[in-house]
């Protein structure tokens, strides 16, 4: 093994005396998005007399303390590496499923990165890439990038998640920590119109280099043509009836 | 709830994609569309003249629609640039127009060659969102592992066989697709297909296994072991082979770990990480099996560890015959499983007429039942998972989103030939033309997966 991937041989114990500040992360569930009626039909009327219901669709909030296995060990191993940075970095830390994930706020995403690849403690050497969500009706928020590192040192996973507006659709760039992220992150620029700051190339990957438009974005239409057999007309796949 | 304090570093008043041959970071652009070849072709100041040659992506040798440019010096390869997107099919946007369950028949044609692994990280991905991954059945699961460990050994076949013809060993190709065909008919005995199966889904699989099926596999293994010969007997001491391999595409463990390789290239620096072992699933901890491993990090390493792989994978699935008990082969929640079954008829495949005849003689609410979960689908409680496999080209990971509804709000594949990919240039440049080609082969892209 090479001297990146392996801990030192002495480990760098957290100062147990150095006074940590308290851990000050609530957040309450992110709605992003209101829909009408019960039954959640699109694309024809809703008959059932219960078209006037508000549902929301919400994300979860911070998840409470204890968080449970190795998540916890994580939680504070990354506290005491940015130290008084934290309260300031970390929006929210979710356990969903099993899984931990970390809501950062973009200014911060770079040196959280760091210090997910470097502590010996936390030692994330492996990033999988990222994605981007696209989420319309979270007002402010409307670009998610989510990124999943793996630790191959300790074999936990977490997950990484950061927000920007549509009208400010700037995040740094993770690549100059996770080279790997070098095409991840110009995918996500291309379907989504996020702009990766500090990307060494940030050019289009997948679509034509003079493509209009991010197309998994919600606002792109998918496209298509109805098809006609045997005098029946099925409608393209986002104009048929559908259920949320 | 906007944040104010962070200020992009790029300045607002530019757009970046005002000039097409300028990058964000004002480095000149490459397209290579046409009429820009001035300058390509002009050399920058204080520079001597280079050649670049575009391979691809109508190229034999670059496994698929690969676009590769390389800057050449000679023969020395001065700089590799990878071009994707040629067989870019928007599936994962498709995805999100149709239910959960239609979304097995679109994630199998991203890799292709070993679709049944990206069925089954879907499924799981599913199952982790409705939180069912504990009532999979048993049979399900030694199914599932039965199906993806037979689909590495046909991935591992078309790896060595491809990468034989474009090293110039033709025969190695005939080989790798002649025994490739044995596990290509058990696919379509099992699941009716060669390709592209749609077997696997979220609750366990489409149908159960046909009568008689494991003496056809136990035939398939018998055949496969003794084939496994010919193509030691014909590369791994081959003279040639050594000659084109060794020491070719060299990429040691902390290239593996900044680039985020996975599978038989990180494995060929010498670290045995295969999430099979480090963080099993449908139940891999209780099958008996081995981490093939190289300490070459080179082209020969990782042909060796596809052809340890393939014995592995054979044990796997002789342990699977072992484990296979009579039993349901879907989740029993009659909200999620599939209400009909299949069977083949006279006509081929199709619903069985038991089922058509309790719907249409005998009961009305099955009728409605089966009607509303085939038409409008179930519902996914909101929220995010990352399930991930271990895929014969590595780690194959499924970022499913869901807002609570019927179809998925966004899923995303991380595909492990994506990323190895970005590799090609640490391999290649500073080596020979003609080791360009053997790297490639080693990294074994398949573009349906890249492009996806």
């Amino acid at each position: 093994m090479s001297d990146e991937t392996t801990p030192e041989s002495e480990p760098v114990v957290p100062e147990a005396a150095v006074e940590l500040p308290v851990m000050d992360i609530s957040a309450p569930p992110e709605v992003v998005e209101h829909r009408l009626g019960q039954f959640g039909v699109h694309g024809s009327p809703d008959v059932s007399g219960y078209g006037g219901l508000v549902t929301t669709v919400v994300l979860p909030g911070a998840s409470e303390r204890p968080y449970g296995g190795y998540f916890d060990e994580v939680a504070d191993d990354l506290q005491a590496a940015l130290g008084a940075d934290f309260n300031d970095a970390i929006e929210k830390i979710v356990v969903d499923r099993g899984q931990l994930t970390i809501h950062v706020k973009r200014e911060h995403l770079v040196s959280v990165c760091q210090a997910l690849r470097d502590d010996p403690m936390l030692r994330f050497e492996m990033s999988l890439g990222c994605s981007g969500v696209h989420w319309p009706g979270d007002a402010g928020r409307e670009l998610h990038v989510v990124y999943h590192l793996r630790s191959l040192t300790h074999n936990r996973f977490v997950t990484l998640e950061t927000t920007c507006p549509d009208s400010d659709p700037h995040v740094p760039s993770a690549t100059s920590v996770y080279p790997t992220n070098d095409w991840h992150e110009r995918e996500a620029f291309d379907f989504f119109g996020v702009i990766f700051d500090g990307h060494p190339y940030l050019t289009r990957i997948q679509m034509p280099d003079d493509w209009p438009g991010h197309p998994q974005r919600k606002d792109y239409p998918l496209g298509g043509i109805p098809v006609e057999y045997k005098g029946a007309v099925t409608p393209p796949p986002d104009e048929r009836r559908w259920y949320s | 709830m906007s944040d104010t304090t962070y200020t992009s570093t790029a300045d607002e008043s530019e757009d970046i994609q005002s000039d097409p041959y300028r990058t964000s970071e004002g480095d000149t652009v490459y397209n290579v569309q046409g009429n820009d070849w001035d300058t390509v072709l002009a050399p920058p100041e204080g520079e001597k003249d280079r050649l670049i040659v575009n391979m691809g992506p109508q190229h034999p040798s670059t496994h698929g629609v690969l676009r590769l440019i390389v800057e050449l010096d000679g023969e020395a390869v001065e700089s590799v640039r990878a071009a994707i997107g040629y067989l870019h099919t928007g599936i994962e946007k498709n995805m999100e127009y149709r239910t959960w369950t239609q979304g097995s028949t679109f994630v199998t044609r991203m890799d292709y060659v070993a679709g049944l692994h990206n069925e089954l990280v879907y499924a799981l991905g599913v199952e982790k969102l409705l939180g069912i991954e504990d009532q999979i059945t048993d049979r399900a699961n030694v199914i599932r592992v039965m199906m993806s460990e037979l689909s590495r050994i046909s991935s591992h076949m078309v790896a060595i066989a491809t990468g034989g013809m474009e090293l110039g060993a033709l025969t190695g190709m005939t080989i790798g697709f002649r025994d490739r065909e044995f596990v290509l008919d058990l696919f379509e005995s099992i699941t009716g297909v060669r390709m592209n199966h749609a077997y696997i889904r979220p609750g366990g699989i489409s149908h159960d296994l046909p009568k008689g099926i494991e003496k056809d596999i136990v035939a398939a293994i018998k055949i496969l072991r003794e084939r496994a010969s010919d193509v030691h007997n014909l590369l791994v001491d081959n003279a040639i082979w050594l000659g084109r391999t060794q020491g070719v595409g060299y990429l040691d463990l902390a290239g593996c770990m900044a680039l985020g390789i996975t599978g038989p290239i990180l494995r060929s620096t010498g670290l045995p990480w295969d999430l099979r072992k480090a963080d099993p699933y449908c139940g891999f901890e209780n099958y008996e099996f081995d981490i093939p491993t190289a300490t070459t990090c080179d082209v020969y390493g990782r042909f060796l560890i596809r052809l340890a792989e393939i014995e592995q994978s054979i044990n796997i699935v002789e342990q699977c015959l072992d484990k296979l008990e009579p039993g349901p082969v879907f989740i029993e929640d009659k909200k999620i499983a599939w209400p009909a079954r299949l069977t083949i008829g006279p006509d081929g495949q199709g619903n069985s007429p038991e089922h058509i005849k309790e719907i249409m003689g005998t009961s009305m609410e099955a009728l409605i039942h089966h009607f509303k979960l085939v038409t409008e689908g179930f519902q996914v409680p909101q929220g995010q998972v990352y399930a991930a496999v271990e895929s014969a080209k590595g780690e194959l990971g499924m970022h499913l989103v869901s807002d609570g509804g019927t179809r998925p709000y966004r899923a995303h594949m991380r595909d492990p030939s994506f990323t190895n990919l970005q590799s090609i240039a640490a391999m290649t440049e500073g080596g020979l033309l003609s080791d360009v080609v053997a790297a490639i082969s080693s990294i074994d892209p398949v573009m349906g997966g890249v492009d996806r």
